[in-house]
């Protein structure tokens, strides 16, 4: 059970680099952001699996809560302020 | 000793992880910015609920599998609306959706 967890590990960190091609190469401003939340949310689920993997889930279940926030304010006030950018393609 | 419990727990966690896959391969191979948000919002959203409620179940009855449902619940909530916010803003600052070629005849103002 517990070797099951760190596989798991491993192949969510392998997918966590999918959406950082987007980041990278996005035509447009909207494209990057929208990876960057992609990325944020992924690494929510990481940081639970790897506090199941070291046996203390109930201090990394507070970082988990704290990192979801911060992730949603940080969208909602980025495109808060996208709004007034023209678009380029 | 694997229990019954435990089982349900891998599956859901899977699952979760195939969604979480299926969202960032989404994100890479759809040619628009609105379809791309169409693969966040909706595949890695469930991804995400998938593999929370699966260690919740693993972790059995206790706070922390509690506080496991309220990061479920706050996902479920902040997640949609953040990619919904985002193609908002896209539309209002004029970022115009994609078509096929042939079926350019509607005309849609935001």
């Amino acid at each position: 059970m517990e070797q099951y967890f760190i596989y798991l590990s491993v192949v969510l960190s392998i997918i966590i680099f999918v959406p950082l091609y987007r980041v990278v190469r996005g035509p447009t401003l909207f494209d990057r952001m929208l990876g960057a939340s992609a990325i944020g949310s992924k690494t929510l689920v990481l940081i639970c699996i790897i506090g199941v993997v070291y046996g203390r889930i109930d201090m990394f279940i507070d970082i988990t809560l704290a990192y979801a926030v911060l992730n949603f304010v940080a969208v909602i006030a980025i495109s808060r302020y996208l709004r007034t950018v023209e678009a380029k393609e | 000793m694997i229990e019954f419990r435990h089982i349900l727990a891998i599956a859901a966690i899977s699952a979760g992880v195939f969604f979480m896959f299926v969202g960032s391969l989404g994100i890479v191979r759809l040619p628009d910015f609105f379809s791309r948000t169409h693969a966040i919002g909706k595949s890695d959203t469930l991804g995400i609920m998938l593999v929370l409620g699966g260690l919740a179940l693993y972790l059995g009855v206790n706070v922390n599998s509690a506080k496991l449902l309220i990061a479920v619940v706050f996902v479920a909530l902040a997640n949609s609306t953040g990619s919904h916010a985002l193609a908002r803003a896209a539309l209002l600052s004029g970022l115009k959706p994609w078509f096929r070629k042939e079926s350019r005849g509607r005309e849609r103002t935001p």
